[in-house]
């Protein structure tokens, strides 16, 4: 495809060198149109020719009368880039050339939120990242603002202004103390993108159990078991029970249900019960009957 | 071309007559794999007659190695049969003899006892039980008393199961860039230690998952040199238990055999988690855990299955510490027979005699796979 356009395009310059336009006659076009925005091409002498608009990935073919104008509807050049306009004749051919810029107007946000989910109180947790794009998919170069908003379930706003750098935009957000989905929102002018975050508690934290005789056996059940933010700690998550007495050691890992976890466990008078959940020691109990 | 003809002649009359030594005078075993033939040991000692039911068990002769046995009035042939291969589907159901020892321990004019070590081979590699055997005099051979562990019976009841399951929706095919997935469980390297073993360098530690959804774990290791360059990549394979609920940790092991570790300059290490759906049954308690010292250093106990489902497979994984709580060693078990509900099952992880003396604290985990739905 390449090899082609490169023949096409040198044929035309070995053409031009037989244009028989007048000294001075040149086609008028403008040096820069914005992506699918109209615009006109004003043609010399008089006659019939053909207007090529060459750039990557488009071109288009117009026959023209010299010596009028022709137009291009909105929506003609939407590829931002560098192009040729090469306006060609029996015995002639001129090339101009014209730069199709991105629309100012941003109409597409990608936008990307890292991470979906994350505990609670985590200082600069949250990153995201925007790319502006026109109507055309053509990243917006030029630098404009770009708002970042984290909406937490309570209700509290963190907001960031951030000028975009060759397309791109990117802030960092801290995670709040609250538990629940966050709404992380971006926007540039009227287009905005929305994704979700979701904050999960952290670590436990005072875990604590406490024991009573059941039968033979003793049950343990724990507080309800939070954060330290108060947050609950979400059911499934892991609880180990252990009774050691005597060398002798049993445990259980016993998952969250309703926010606590009970089991019962068999230990002489005299065991040491304990209680944790991954790296978190809970409170230590002897038993005596 | 004469001889081409000769020496295909030579070569067929070889085979037909070696034929017909194997078909007159077979080789015994080859014969009691045969099917045919029955085993041609003697029973004539009590040595002999343990060997001969070994030799019965490894050619699945059920019906022969039950009719030999003496005590065969206390249990049916199918309950002998599932005593060896299991009630329920377990590893050993799909287990092969390989092979087996026979121990005499005592003998006297008309009894014996005999401990025969039964090596089996299964999915996750070799697994050895041990029976003994109450050996009799009857006539001019001898027999053999099964020691029958028969099924454990579970009472009719109704377990309520209302454990938490996590299912997983993926992004699709057809989303944007820029739409984010699901985000991988967060794990984390706790502890890791590298330890020098006669075959080799071995890495051992701890993962956890401090997360609030499962994961899918491995965890891969490379040893670099000194100036920085690979020495090998090796990974945990079945040293850890592959899934992680939230706040669960499990330890690892990773083997690099024929390296030293004079030559070890750094270790990299890469956690690998993905989002898996997991169900939060069955729950295992681990009892009696009790840390045996040298020589035949070992950790011991009993699984009890507190769901309501039957387990098929089960994996203990022991994680052992020294005094100041670093982990030292990773040794595992896995139990070749079904656990059913709330039926103690015991277990014994053996510990290197060397390591056995620094050892002074354990904890244990169980991974577990029902089918049907896995753990």
């Amino acid at each position: 495809m390449r090899a082609r356009w490169a023949l096409f395009l040198g044929g035309l310059v070995v053409a031009m060198s037989h244009h028989g336009f007048a000294a001075g006659e040149k086609m008028s076009l403008p040096k820069t149109i914005e992506a699918g925005s109209p615009f006109s091409i004003q043609t010399p002498g008089s006659g019939k020719a053909a207007l090529f608009i060459v750039g990557t990935g488009q071109v288009l073919k117009r026959d023209v009368q010299l010596g009028q104008t022709v137009f291009f509807a909105a929506g003609s050049l939407y590829n931002a880039g560098h192009y040729l306009a090469v306006l060609e004749g029996d015995s002639f051919a001129e090339a101009e050339s014209l730069d199709v810029v991105p629309a100012s107007k941003p109409a597409n946000l990608s936008f990307l939120a890292k991470p979906s989910r994350l505990p609670v109180g985590l200082h600069a947790g949250i990153t995201g990242a925007v790319y502006v794009f026109d109507a055309y998919h053509n990243l917006i170069s030029e630098p404009m603002p770009l708002s970042f908003e984290l909406l937490s379930p309570t209700g509290t706003v963190q907001k960031r202004i951030v000028s975009t750098r060759y397309g791109a935009a990117w802030t960092e957000m801290d995670s709040t103390a609250q538990q629940g989905m966050d709404t992380f929102l971006a926007r540039a002018g009227e287009i905005s993108s929305t994704r979700v975050v979701g904050q999960v508690p952290g670590d436990p934290c005072g875990l604590k159990m406490n024991a009573e005789e059941s039968g033979q056996q003793i049950h343990l059940i724990t507080d309800p078991v939070r954060d330290c933010n108060g947050n609950a700690v979400p059911d499934g998550t892991i609880i180990t029970f252990t009774a050691t007495y005597n060398g002798s050691q049993s445990t259980i890992d016993e998952p969250l249900k309703h926010g606590i976890a009970q089991v019962t466990i068999s230990a002489p008078n005299g065991a040491m019960l304990s209680v944790a959940s991954g790296v978190v020691m809970g409170n230590q109990i002897r038993w005596e009957k | 071309m004469k001889k081409g003809h000769l020496l295909a002649l030579l070569l067929v009359v070889t085979t037909v007559v070696l034929i017909l030594i194997g078909t007159k005078w077979p080789v015994p075993s080859a014969a009691a794999y045969a099917g045919g033939g029955g085993l041609l040991r003697s029973s004539s000692t009590p040595e002999l007659a343990a060997a001969s039911l070994g030799d019965e068990i490894r050619a699945r002769a059920w019906q022969k190695a039950y009719a030999g046995l003496a005590n065969r009035a206390q249990f049916s042939e199918q309950e002998f049969v599932h005593d060896i291969t299991g009630y329920y589907p377990s590893l050993r159901t799909y287990a092969t003899l390989e092979g087996f020892e026979v121990v005499p321990l005592h003998e006297s004019a008309d009894d014996a006892e005999i401990r025969v070590k039964l090596h089996w081979s299964t999915v996750v590699g070799a697994n050895v039980s041990t029976r003994d055997l109450h050996m009799i005099r009857n006539g001019d051979h001898w027999e053999a008393e099964w020691p029958i562990v028969r099924e454990a019976i579970v009472p009719p009841q109704v377990i309520a199961v209302n454990y938490l399951r996590w299912d997983v929706i993926y992004r699709g095919p057809g989303d944007d860039w820029g739409i984010q997935d699901v985000e991988a469980p967060h794990v984390r390297i706790v502890d890791m230690h590298p330890v020098e073993r006669a075959e080799g360098v071995v890495i051992v530690g701890e993962l956890l998952n401090e997360d609030v959804v499962p994961a899918y774990v491995s965890v891969t290791a490379t040893l670099l040199s000194k100036s920085q360059t690979p020495i090998a990549t090796e990974g945990s394979f079945d040293k850890i238990s592959h899934l992680l609920l939230p706040k669960q940790v499990t330890p690892f092991l990773i083997e690099f055999p024929k390296v030293t570790l004079s030559e070890v300059g750094s270790v990299r290490m890469v956690p690998v988690s993905s989002l898996i759906a997991a169900s939060a049954d069955p729950v295992i308690e681990i009892e009696g855990q009790q840390l045996n010292p040298a020589p035949g250093a070992s950790l011991t106990g009993h699984l009890i299955n507190q769901s309501g489902q039957v387990v098929n497979v089960a994996h203990v994984l022991g994680t052992f510490y020294d005094k100041g709580g670093q982990v030292v060693w990773v040794a595992d078990e896995y139990i070749d027979q079904a656990l059913l509900p709330q039926t103690p099952v015991s277990f014994e992880i053996h510990i290197p005699q060397d390591l056995a003396g620094k050892i002074s604290s354990q904890r244990t985990v169980v991974a577990t796979y029902s089918s049907g739905g896995s753990q």
